[in-house]
């Protein structure tokens, strides 16, 4: 073998389109590609259902062979009518008076994928670990409740108010996500049955600490007083916007879990049991105590989701102050494949959806539901690679790897 | 591990190490507990004197039986005792290497409810109308049993399938407005298990055929068929509730002469045909499953794919039709939410009962009459927490609410333990 043939920056002039072809083969077929025709069909799939769901289109739908142009003209309307404001609310909203205005919809995304970062960390940690944890919702709803508890409880200098509060909300989460590891390393509890009944009972467990006084406001409604102004988190654009702490709180945890995974020991004995857990154990890792740490901090992160949400925007503790944050974080993790940098990805996509979708429902009657549908079709079509191929005719990679999670 | 001298035939003596598995006693210790804790709630809390009412008999039982009244503490203290009996007998058989029989968990769990029954009633003016209550709870398990069906038709075959609560809500929804435009809930009868096929369908074509994670696919498919129907609610059949969300409900077909033995014919015999459904589908279930030859394929496919392919079973066939059968078995189980209840669909209403339904087929460890029981128990533990918000017992009923899901957990570290599910499950098969 000869040096010339050996590099590659001095290829003969004759073979450069064969060397240009692969690199437009590697975009085709790249998983960022992927992702963005994935949006693009739900997008499409979701613009279907609009269109026949609106009442004009259905009604010119009657006569579609004697006019179809009637019946194009009306689903353009609707659909154009429900992605503008879905835009308008989540991104930009060029009708605005100001500019302040215009771009409020923006840190509104930022705002609504907090929760869903913190969230879907936590879960994607577990997953690469091997375990299946579906109960972020209920480490949230602890880490909601408790944070909320030292907030409107405690009478505290500023700073370290929001610390305390911080802290019960982490502390309640992880140990909330830690009775999963314990019992699943304690007795081989299947974690998916445990996390989805811890679920249910830290909804119902923060229902009755509703209802009791240390919890609740004077009043007949199950809802808690507010916080302290000391204890929520500081906003970051001024008072203008919702954006808060939060957030740069969530990029940092962010860079926190990529460090854990990929530098840490810790995080390497993770991977090794999510990876195999037989071969793990014979190299000498104590499954059974990854198994808690791995709760530990899922359930520290999910909690911080929590915490966000009642001290960076709501701050009252009150029924559905967790909306379906933990159940949205699964697909957050899952689009974002388990890595830190593809769940802050897909949680600002989601947490687009979350914030513009009101306006959407206001503006164009479109309900929002059509969100969740939108949201499933991105995750299971990014699952599935070889079906956006075959849709899109594009070439299949030459050595990807294909495997989710 | 014990050391035993066999003596051979020919005057020769051999020392053979026998390895025996540990002796596990998480269930003795399960039982001893729950007996000391009903032993101490229910029967010493309870104060003398106090009577609990039961009322057994519906008025179109052909033998009226009279209010059984029962003295309250004592009663609570027999049950406990036959409770503690039951732990003592099962550390016997423990100890004893002996294998108990499903009845004693069975034993335990009725005389538990049954202590709380007395307690919670005990010196309440309104009597606890016993047979009404098994007959809801019989009703609040249909959408479980079928969902745990489901599950099992599915995993058994190897494909993991959460997507059982897209499959209820599909039926359900499907049902309903089947029922509604066609007149007639029959229709909707039909039109449920259409809806929980399409579902299995997705399923099945994104495991089987792209090898997706198959939990992956069934949390995904769930979120969708929610946004579906929570979609289609809000944009179409809130529009015409009238036209598209009104369906009426199955009519009681009670058996003649069965449905009027007291107890029994209520809860058995005087029912909606979704529940005789549901008893003849666990019956069919579990004599296919262990003793046809479609149940030996299921479990071969389930269990060692390569080994039931090199027999000339194919098995991504086989699971394409368990899947799809158990997508239709679900769906019948979403009709129990609308039709069988005479209620019209509502955004979410299955509310989590896909993933109840998962819990009592793995409690049940993966067989159809052990997934009956646990779902069972579910149902009438939510029909007791309905029943007793009425009689005021002091217990806040998000505890009431909360006991399933912790007699779950319970269940699942306690008595369950590492449960094995089938070998190949969730591991695609390529060919």
């Amino acid at each position: 073998m000869t040096a010339a043939q050996q590099t590659p920056q001095a290829p003969p002039a004759d073979s450069a389109p064969a060397v240009r072809e692969p690199v437009l083969r590697q975009i085709l077929s790249s998983s960022g590609t992927l992702v963005a025709l994935s949006v693009v069909v739900a997008l499409v799939v979701a613009a279907v259902l609009i269109a026949l769901a609106d009442p004009d289109a259905q009604a010119a739908l009657g006569y579609l062979f004697a006019r179809p142009g009637d019946f194009f003209a009306a689903s353009w309307d609707a659909v154009y009518g429900a992605y503008s404001s879905l835009f308008r609310g989540a991104v930009f909203d060029p009708q605005a008076a100001t500019f302040q205005r215009a771009i409020r919809p923006l840190t509104e995304t930022l705002t609504a994928a907090t929760p869903l970062i913190f969230a879907g960390l936590g879960l994607a940690v577990a997953f690469r670990s091997g375990l299946f944890n579906i109960g972020a919702q209920g480490q949230v709803v602890l880490g909601a409740t408790f944070a909320a508890f030292a907030g409107f409880t405690f009478d505290l200098p500023p700073v370290v108010h929001m610390v305390v509060a911080v802290a019960f909300g982490v502390v309640a989460g992880a140990l909330w996500a830690g009775i999963a590891g314990v019992l699943k390393a304690r007795t081989g509890a299947n974690e998916v049955i445990v996390t989805i009944m811890l679920n249910s009972i830290a909804g119902f467990l923060m229902a009755y600490l509703l209802t009791t006084a240390a919890f609740k406001r004077p009043g007949s409604n199950p809802i808690s007083p507010i916080l302290d102004a000391d204890a929520m988190f500081p906003r970051l654009l001024g008072s203008g916007f919702r954006l808060h702490l939060g957030f740069v709180l969530a990029l940092l945890a962010a860079w926190g879990v990529w460090w854990l995974m990929e530098r840490s020991a810790d995080g390497y004995r993770f991977r090794a049991v999510g990876l195999n857990p037989d071969a793990a154990r014979t190299a000498g890792i104590r499954i059974s105590s990854v198994y808690v740490k791995v709760m530990l901090v899922a359930g520290a992160l999910a909690g911080m989701g929590g915490v966000s949400q009642v001290l960076g925007t709501e701050g009252v503790l009150q029924d559905g102050v967790a909306g379906s944050i933990g159940f949205d974080a699964i697909t957050v993790a899952l689009l974002g494949r388990s890595t830190p940098a593809g769940t802050v990805g897909a949680a600002l996509l989601f947490g687009a959806l979350r914030a513009g979708s009101p306006l959407m429902q206001t503006v164009s009657g479109t309900p929002i539901d059509i969100v969740l549908v939108v949201q499933a079709i991105i995750v299971l079509l990014i699952a599935a690679p070889p079906l956006v191929r075959a849709i899109f005719r594009l070439p299949a990679p030459s050595n990807a790897r294909e495997v989710v999670s | 591990m014990s050391t035993v001298v066999v003596p051979e035939p020919g005057g020769l003596v051999e020392t053979r190490t026998v390895v025996q598995s540990a002796i596990s006693w998480k269930a003795p210790i399960t039982y001893g507990v729950l007996g000391l804790l009903s032993l101490l709630c229910f029967g010493l809390f309870t104060p003398g004197g106090h009577v609990s009412t039961f009322v057994v008999s519906t008025a179109a039982d052909a033998v009226q039986i009279s209010p059984v009244v029962l003295p309250s503490r004592l009663t609570a203290v027999l049950l406990s005792l036959v409770v503690l009996a039951a732990a003592g007998y099962s550390a016997w058989a423990a100890a004893r290497r002996r294998h108990v029989g499903a009845w004693v968990p069975v034993v335990v769990g009725v005389c538990v409810v049954l202590g709380f029954l007395v307690w919670a009633s005990a010196g309440k003016e309104r009597p606890i109308t016993f047979t009404t209550l098994l007959v809801s709870g019989l009703v609040l398990s249909l959408p479980l049993v079928f969902g745990s069906m489901a599950g099992l038709l599915c995993e058994r075959s190897g494909i993991i399938n959460i997507a059982i609560e897209g499959q209820l809500l599909a039926g359900a929804f499907l049902a309903a407005v089947a029922a509604t435009v066609a007149g007639n809930p029959y229709v909707g009868l039909v039109a449920a298990p259409l809806a929980g096929v399409l579902v299995a369908a997705l399923l099945a074509w994104f495991s089987i055929t792209y090898r997706v994670n198959q939990i992956i696919v069934g949390v995904v498919l769930n979120v969708l068929v929610i946004g579906l129907t929570s979609f289609l609610f809000s944009a179409v059949l809130s529009q015409d509730i009238a036209g598209l969300n009104s369906p009426g409900r199955l009519p009681t077909l009670a058996v003649p002469f069965l449905s009027e033995i007291p107890v029994i014919g209520p809860v058995l015999f005087r029912q909606n045909i979704l529940v005789y459904l549901m008893i003849a589908t666990v019956v069919v279930l579990q004599v296919m499953v262990f003793r046809s030859r479609w149940g030996l394929r299921m479990r071969s496919v389930g269990e060692h794919p390569k080994a039931a392919d090199t027999v000339g079973i194919d098995v991504n066939r086989t699971r394409w039709r368990n899947t799809l059968l158990g997508g239709a078995v679900a769906g019948l189980g979403g009709a129990a939410f609308t039709i069988a209840a005479g209620l019209s669909f509502q955004k979410e209403m299955t509310g989590g009962k896909g993933y109840i339904a998962l819990a009592a087929m793995i409690l049940g460890r993966w067989s159809p009459k052990g997934a009956l029981a646990a779902a069972l128990l579910f149902g009438f533990a939510d029909t007791l927490r309905v029943g007793l918000s009425l009689v005021n017992t002091g217990v806040p009923s998000q505890f009431l609410a909360m006991l399933p899901y912790l007699a779950t957990i319970f269940a699942v570290a306690g008595l369950v333990g590492r449960v094995r599910p089938p070998a190949a499950e969730g591991v695609p098969y390529p060919k």
